[in-house]
């Protein structure tokens, strides 16, 4: 199964919850907080959905509350990606 | 304590920002036009007071777009130009003295349209987790609220048309009880399929054809409304803390409020319109000689036509007093419908000129008012009572009168 990138992330962020337009979202964004970057609670939960959408990958709201990082989401996703092609 | 207005943003189909406005309305630009955005062909009724040239991403940052209906793009675009046009930002007062009132009578219409179509056919994990609020009557005071860090006191009111008056008058409800400055105001829009087919079933809406002779309010040929989209925001502060901080201009006071229901469905009492525009007077501590001029509510249909032509009469005699109807230039904008007329009144009162009522042109000697028509007049304005009315009962009205240093 196709692991989720940072190129990705990043595509489905801004398309489920807009982008600030004073931070610059193709640097590195991959230790930043989703606080600093701008993305709340819901806009992690739009983006969730649409991860299922996209990747087949179900991810809880509890798991969702609990990510910091793009680096975490990632790691998240790609886990059960994994998990899910055993 | 008095509550003056400071700023004024207007969103409406004959002009975007206040001036925009307030120049078609003096020259009679109509915003009425064929409805686009769908197929109207199949309905009865389809020509609406529609925005024509708004586009969400010169006006709001990308972030607020997936989770925003358009009479909230609208809503928060007046309210940064309200607050811009007042001298404020977040940094001007403290957070929490600052708070935003408004009303809507429609809610998201469009944007809970397009998340039912994916809930039909695609499911329910499609839904955007932004239909919690973006449907909701109180989504703009929130909205609003969040993207100008105004933590004080809010609320949202529902009235139907006259709703938009209602927020208003809390708005000065709440500078009274303590808050410094209030965001307030209206703003509707519904002019998706959904939208459009719940407007027509109030049954009300006109079918006519023809942009320049579809809603002609106290005309004889009165045949209905057109609905509008939009609004305005005001900015509502306390008079000594304005001053205070130096605010750039004053339009004027908010100088009396009342609110009123009318009786049931053929009890044959009379409706309440009259109780409200004399309450109102009352509360500004005016008598009916001291109004220059009444934005009146103007409904387009002859029988309710008629009921504020009575109202009006009572209270100010036989053409006592010259009335008019600029919103026949925009359709009814349900919540934004008060408060662009109350923009309209603060600046009769700042120009010295009283604008038309569209397109109408022949008023049944019977109604007994002297409504402005063809062209503006020219006359200082010191004290305008504006009206409105909201479907099953809704009267409101909202006295604004020429700021004096006191």
């Amino acid at each position: 199964m196709a692991q989720l990138a940072i190129e990705d992330l990043r595509r489905i962020l801004i398309a489920c919850a807009g982008e600030d337009d004073s931070l610059d979202l193709t640097g590195d964004i991959l230790d930043s907080s989703f606080e600093d970057l701008g993305y709340d609670s819901l806009a992690l939960m739009e983006s969730a959905a649409r991860i299922k959408q996209e990747y087949g990958i179900d991810l809880s709201d509890d798991d969702i509350a609990e990510v910091e990082t793009p680096r975490a989401l990632l790691a998240l996703v790609n886990a059960d990606t994994a998990t899910a092609a055993v | 304590m008095t509550t003056v207005i400071t700023g004024i943003g207007a969103a409406t189909p004959n002009g975007l920002g206040t001036e925009a406005f307030w120049k078609a309305t003096l020259t009679g630009a109509n915003g009425v036009r064929e409805l686009t955005g769908f197929d109207t062909s199949a309905y009865p009724s389809r020509l609406a007071g529609q925005i024509v040239d708004y586009d969400a991403k010169t006006h709001l940052p990308s972030r607020l777009l997936p989770q925003t209906d358009v009479s909230t793009r609208y809503a928060l675009t007046a309210a940064a130009w309200a607050l811009e046009d007042a001298g404020v930002d977040e940094n001007t007062l403290p957070d929490y003295d600052m708070g935003t009132v408004t009303s809507n009578a429609l809610g998201g219409f469009a944007f809970t349209h397009q998340e039912f179509n994916k809930l039909w056919s695609k499911g329910s994990e499609f839904v955007s987790v932004y239909e919690s609020f973006a449907w909701f009557y109180a989504v703009n005071t929130g909205q609003i609220s969040i993207r100008h860090k105004l933590r004080g006191p809010s609320a949202a009111l529902v009235g139907e048309q006259a709703g938009g008056l209602d927020a208003v008058g809390h708005a000065r409800r709440t500078v009274e009880r303590g808050t410094r400055l209030v965001v307030s105001g209206g703003v509707d829009s519904a002019f998706d399929p959904w939208g459009w087919a719940s407007q027509l079933a109030g049954g009300r809406v006109t079918t006519a054809t023809d942009p320049e002779a579809a809603y002609l309010p106290f005309d004889e040929r009165a045949a209905g409304y057109v609905p509008g989209e939009g609004g305005a925001i005001l900015i509502a502060e306390d008079a000594a803390s304005a001053r205070e901080r130096g605010a750039p201009r004053i339009y004027g006071e908010i100088a009396g409020y009342a609110s009123t229901f009318d009786p049931k469905p053929g009890s044959g009492r009379e409706p309440g319109l009259r109780r409200a525009a004399e309450l109102a007077l009352a509360d500004a501590g005016l008598a009916p000689a001291d109004i220059d001029v009444v934005f009146a509510d103007a409904a387009g249909l002859p029988e309710l036509d008629r009921i504020e032509a009575d109202a009006l009469r009572a209270v100010f005699g036989p053409r006592g007093v010259p009335v008019t109807a600029p919103k026949a230039l925009t359709g009814r904008m349900y919540a934004g419908g008060g408060p662009a007329d109350l923009a309209s009144a603060l600046l009769s009162i700042r120009d010295g000129v009283i604008p038309a009522s569209g397109f109408t042109a022949q008023v049944p000697d019977a109604y007994g008012i002297d409504l402005v028509t063809g062209e503006p007049r020219t006359r200082p304005v010191s004290a305008a009572l504006v009206l409105a009315r909201g479907r099953w009962g809704f009267n409101s009205a909202v006295v604004v009168t020429r700021h004096t240093d006191h």
